[in-house]
C-alpha cells in the first residue's frame, strides 16, 4: 500500500513531530515506535504510564430502532450476557460466525443513561471495522441501526500512574472507577468519554475524544512527566505479556472462543440459552471439550519464536500445534509466546520443542497471563 | 588502521591480514531496533559468500546475518550471547558478530567502501 492510500489519525502530525517512525497498519499511518524505542516504551508503560493513539480502531453507536433494549438485537451476534450490562458497563466479546469461528473481537459499553437506553457503544478492531459495521448493520436491519463515530479519536493512557495522571487532570472520580466502567467528563468544553479499560495488562482508560480535540488532549496527557507516547510496537509486546489476542493472529474465523480460552467472556446465562451465531458448536465444546487450546509457551532459552513457528511434542516430535504470537517480553526480560495446542498438551508445565530455523528448542507450556496484572480492582 | 568494508546486507567486515571482522552496521542496528537475541554461527563452520550464518532478532522481528564473503569461523563474539543489546550500543565495535578467515581476497573487492556504503544507505 502507498503512502498516499493510507488513512491518518487526527494525531498523525503530532506523532511525527514526536519522532515516531511512522508504518502501515490496517490501512492507517501508524507510529510502530518513538525514539525512545519499543523496549523502554514497553517498560515505561509497565512502571508509569503510556499514551497509545488507538484513534485507527472503530467506535460507533448500535441505536435501537424498534424501541426494544439494542442489547437483545445485539446478543443474536456475539455470545456475552449484553443484556445484564448496567449503564456505564462494559464488557468483552466477539463477533462470531454461523460456525462458532470469531470475526472480530470487541468492547461493547452501555453508556450512561445521559446518551439514551436505546443505544450501545461499540469498539471493534481497525481492520475489521469495515467488515464489522456492515455485518451488523445487516443482520440487525430494522431492529439495530449503526452509526460510526468518525468524528472521534481514541487514545489509551495505560500504566500504573494512569490513575493519577487521570485524576490529576480531570478529577478524583477516575482514580476509583471501577474496571470496565465508562463515563463522561466534561474538561475544558470537550466531552471526554473515558473508560477504564485496555489492552495493556495494566490499570489504566480508554478515552474517546472529538476528533478536533484529540491533539489537545494528547499534548495534555503528554505533558505529565509521567506519561511517555507508546507506539504500536510496545503495544503488541505489552498484550502479549499480558496474554490477551490479537485479531487476525491468535483469533479469527478458524478459532472458536472456547480454543481460545474466552469462556470468562461468555456469560452464564448465554451458555445456558445460547442463541448466538454457532451456539450449537460452542455449547459442544463447553460440555465436551475442545480438541486444541490457546496456551502461554515460554521458550527455556533466549531466542523469540515468531508467529508461525512449529510446536512439536516432547516424546516423539511430532507436530502438536503452532505459534501465533511470539517475541520477546521486555517484562519478563526473554522470550514469549501464545499459540494453539492439542489438548493433551494444554496443561502449564507441559515441556515441548519449538521448530525454529530447523533447529529444536525446548519450551514449556505456561499459565497466562506471563505479568501480573494491574487492573484496578477498588 | 585496518581496513574496513561494507556489504549490501548492512554489515562491516573488517579486514586484518588474512582474518575478516563481521558485524552489522551502525545503521541496521538503528533500523532493527532494539537487539534481542543473537544467533551465531559455531566456531569451525564453513560458509560461502552470501550464505546465512547467523540471526539477529530485535523485539519485533528476525533478520539473518550473512556470510559477506566465504571462510571459516575462527570465533565468536560470545558477549553477544548474554547481552545483545551491545549490538544497539556499539554495532561497529565491541558488537561485533564473528571472526572468518579469508579464503578468497577477490570476494574483498565486491564489498563497498565505507563512502560508498554511506551513497547506499542515502538512496
Amino acid at each position: 500500500m502507498s503512502d498516499q492510500e493510507l488513512a491518518v489519525t487526527p494525531l498523525n502530525a503530532l506523532h511525527r513531530e514526536l519522532g515516531g517512525k511512522m508504518v502501515p497498519f490496517a490501512g492507517y499511518d501508524m507510529p510502530v515506535q518513538y525514539p525512545a524505542g519499543i523496549l523502554k516504551e514497553h517498560l515505561h508503560t509497565r512502571s508509569a504510564a503510556g499514551l497509545f493513539d488507538v484513534s485507527h480502531m472503530g467506535q460507533a453507536w448500535l441505536i435501537s430502532e424498534d424501541g426494544s433494549d439494542p442489547a437483545i438485537a445485539f446478543e443474536s451476534l456475539v455470545p456475552a450476557d449484553v443484556q445484564s450490562l448496567e449503564p456505564g458497563q462494559q464488557r468483552y466479546s466477539q463477533l462470531l460466525n454461523e460456525s462458532g469461528g470469531i470475526l472480530d473481537d470487541l468492547m461493547v459499553t452501555r453508556p450512561i443513561t445521559d446518551f439514551g437506553s436505546d443505544r450501545l457503544y461499540l469498539v471493534v478492531n481497525a481492520a475489521c471495522k469495515d467488515q464489522d459495521l456492515p455485518h451488523i448493520a445487516k443482520s440487525l436491519k430494522g431492529r439495530i441501526r449503526v452509526e460510526p463515530l468518525a468524528d472521534r479519536a481514541l487514545v489509551a493512557l495505560q500504566g500504573p500512574k494512569a490513575s493519577d495522571v487521570a485524576s490529576r487532570l480531570f478529577g478524583p472520580a477516575l482514580a476509583t472507577m471501577p474496571f470496565m466502567n465508562q463515563s463522561v467528563i466534561e474538561f475544558d468544553g470537550i466531552d471526554l468519554w473515558i473508560s477504564r479499560s485496555g489492552y495493556t495488562g495494566e490499570d489504566g482508560y480508554e478515552i474517546s475524544v472529538p476528533n478536533d480535540k484529540a491533539e489537545a488532549l494528547a499534548r495534555l496527557l503528554l505533558g505529565d512527566p509521567a506519561v511517555e507516547p507508546i507506539g504500536l510496537g510496545a503495544r503488541d509486546s505489552l498484550r502479549l505479556e499480558a496474554g490477551l489476542c490479537l485479531y487476525g493472529h491468535d483469533i479469527d474465523t478458524s478459532t472458536s472462543p472456547i480454543e481460545a480460552g474466552l469462556l470468562w467472556s461468555i456469560g452464564k446465562r448465554r451458555r445456558e440459552e445460547g442463541g448466538f451465531p454457532g451456539a450449537d458448536t460452542i455449547q459442544k465444546q463447553i460440555t465436551e471439550g475442545v480438541s486444541r487450546k490457546r496456551v502461554g509457551i515460554l521458550p527455556d532459552g533466549r531466542a523469540p519464536a515468531r508467529e508461525g513457528t512449529v510446536i512439536l511434542g516432547a516424546e516423539d516430535g511430532s507436530e502438536i500445534g503452532h505459534i501465533t504470537s511470539g517475541g520477546f517480553g521486555p517484562t519478563l526480560g526473554g522470550p514469549v509466546a501464545m499459540g494453539y495446542v492439542h489438548i493433551d498438551y494444554a496443561k502449564p508445565g507441559t515441556a515441548v520443542f519449538l521448530s525454529v530455523r530447523g533447529k529444536s528448542l525446548p519450551a514449556t507450556i505456561t499459565k497466562m497471563p506471563f505479568v501480573p496484572p494491574g487492573f484496578y480492582r477498588g | 588502521m585496518a581496513e574496513r568494508k561494507f556489504s549490501e546486507e548492512h554489515e562491516w567486515v573488517e579486514i586484518d591480514g588474512d582474518t575478516a571482522t563481521v558485524g552489522i552496521t551502525i545503521h541496521a542496528q538503528e533500523q532493527l531496533g532494539d537487539i534481542v537475541f543473537v544467533d551465531l554461527p559455531e566456531v569451525g563452520a564453513v560458509f560461502n559468500k552470501d550464505d546465512e550464518a547467523g540471526v539477529v532478532e530485535s523485539v519485533k522481528a528476525a533478520s539473518e546475518v550473512y556470510a559477506p564473503i566465504g571462510g571459516e569461523i575462527l570465533e565468536v563474539n560470545d558477549a553477544l550471547t548474554d547481552n545483545p543489546a551491545l549490538v544497539n550500543e556499539d554495532a561497529e565495535g565491541d558488537g561485533w558478530f564473528f571472526k572468518m578467515k579469508i579464503e578468497d581476497a577477490g570476494e574483498l573487492d565486491d564489498l563497498m567502501t565505507e563512502s560508498e556504503y554511506n551513497d547506499f544507505i542515502e538512496e
